[in-house]
């Protein structure tokens, strides 16, 4: 355990626990939030996809499920990562919360790196819509919608990885060696927002490349 | 794994009251759950594909809620926001669903 003499307290809290708990609680209501932004993606998702099931199953066929998977891979790694970063940090171990921030960040690099590879295959194959759209399928309804819910969903959970990946180098910024001493809450709050990104994906995965690889 | 924490009181190893275990176990779950979920998806199982991948999925939101974001340590009010969370998607899921499977009856929808 860190010593708790040397983590800082806000002035307006009466203790550690109240502060510890204050933060956590700041940051699952905005993650209650991001549940609901991303409830009304799913939710497209779940009626389009009772409407035009077999478009939906040949669409889903297009995508690269081995990139999918290893982007799943890759983001469990950098949910460990994560998780390691917010040990450290508990345990008062500086070197530790930059070193698991950083591999955390290069995880998240890796997975946005493949997911820009599989975009440009999908530009490239005529699979964006609205950007000369060629895949009509032989399903009655038209494949596109998928595509539109498939960038939708996978461009707003990068965004959301982007925007993490920022707060992380923040974070690792701010607890180098001979700064100030750092709240280890600030890393955990960052924990429960990389996690819930993490979550999202966990979601997405099946139901965008897994559809329909039996047919 | 890491250095030694460099404030931990002396005698009392830093590590032994935040567990490493836990976080790699939950880690080979998951990573296990993906390799299975991504074949079962190759055997045709009917409409119960779909059924089996959202199940393997929710147990890996579980291990990640329960374990990597630490809820069951995190006082009640975190348990609360964390199953309104669940409780409010449900009901999303539901009421537009309600809407969008009769409308067919009601309407002549196809």
């Amino acid at each position: 355990m860190a010593d708790p003499s040397t983590i800082p307290l806000a002035h307006h809290f009466e203790d550690q626990e109240q502060q510890h708990e204050t933060t956590a609680i700041g940051m699952w209501a905005f993650l209650l939030s991001e549940v609901m932004f991303f409830g009304g993606l799913f939710t497209a998702y779940l009626v389009y996809r009772n409407r035009y099931p077999e478009a939906f199953l040949e669409a889903s066929g297009k995508l690269d499920v081995t990139l999918g998977t290893l982007n799943t891979a890759v983001l469990i790694g950098s949910s460990l990562t994560m998780a390691l970063a917010v040990r450290a940090a508990h345990m008062g171990s500086r070197g530790g919360v930059v070193r698991w921030l950083l591999a955390t960040i290069i995880a998240a690099g890796i997975f946005l790196g493949v997911k820009a590879v599989e975009y440009s295959h999908k530009f490239h194959d005529g699979l964006v819509p609205g950007a000369n759209y060629a895949f009509k399928g032989t399903a009655s309804a038209d494949t596109e919608l998928f595509f539109a819910l498939y960038f939708g969903a996978t461009g707003m959970h990068a965004l959301h990885m982007v925007i993490g990946v920022g707060l992380m180098a923040v974070v690792a910024w701010r607890w180098r060696p001979n700064n100030v001493v750092q709240h280890p809450d600030g890393v955990e709050v960052l924990g429960l927002y990389w996690h819930f990104v993490d979550l999202v994906w966990i979601f997405l995965f099946p139901l965008l490349y897994l559809l329909g690889r039996h047919v | 794994m890491n250095q030694p924490a460099t404030t931990s009181s002396p005698g009392e190893p830093a590590s032994a009251s935040y567990p490493l275990r836990p976080y790699l176990l939950v880690f080979f779950g998951l990573m296990g759950l993906t390799a299975l979920t991504t074949t079962v998806a190759y055997v045709d199982l009917g409409f119960l594909n779909t059924t089996v991948a959202l199940a393997i999925a929710g147990v890996k939101a579980l291990l990640v809620v329960l374990i990597f974001m630490h809820v069951p340590h995190s006082g009640k009010i975190v348990w609360a926001l964390a199953s309104a969370g669940l409780l409010f998607l449900i009901i999303l899921f539901l009421l537009t669903m309600n809407d969008y499977v009769t409308r067919a009856m009601v309407m002549g929808w196809e």
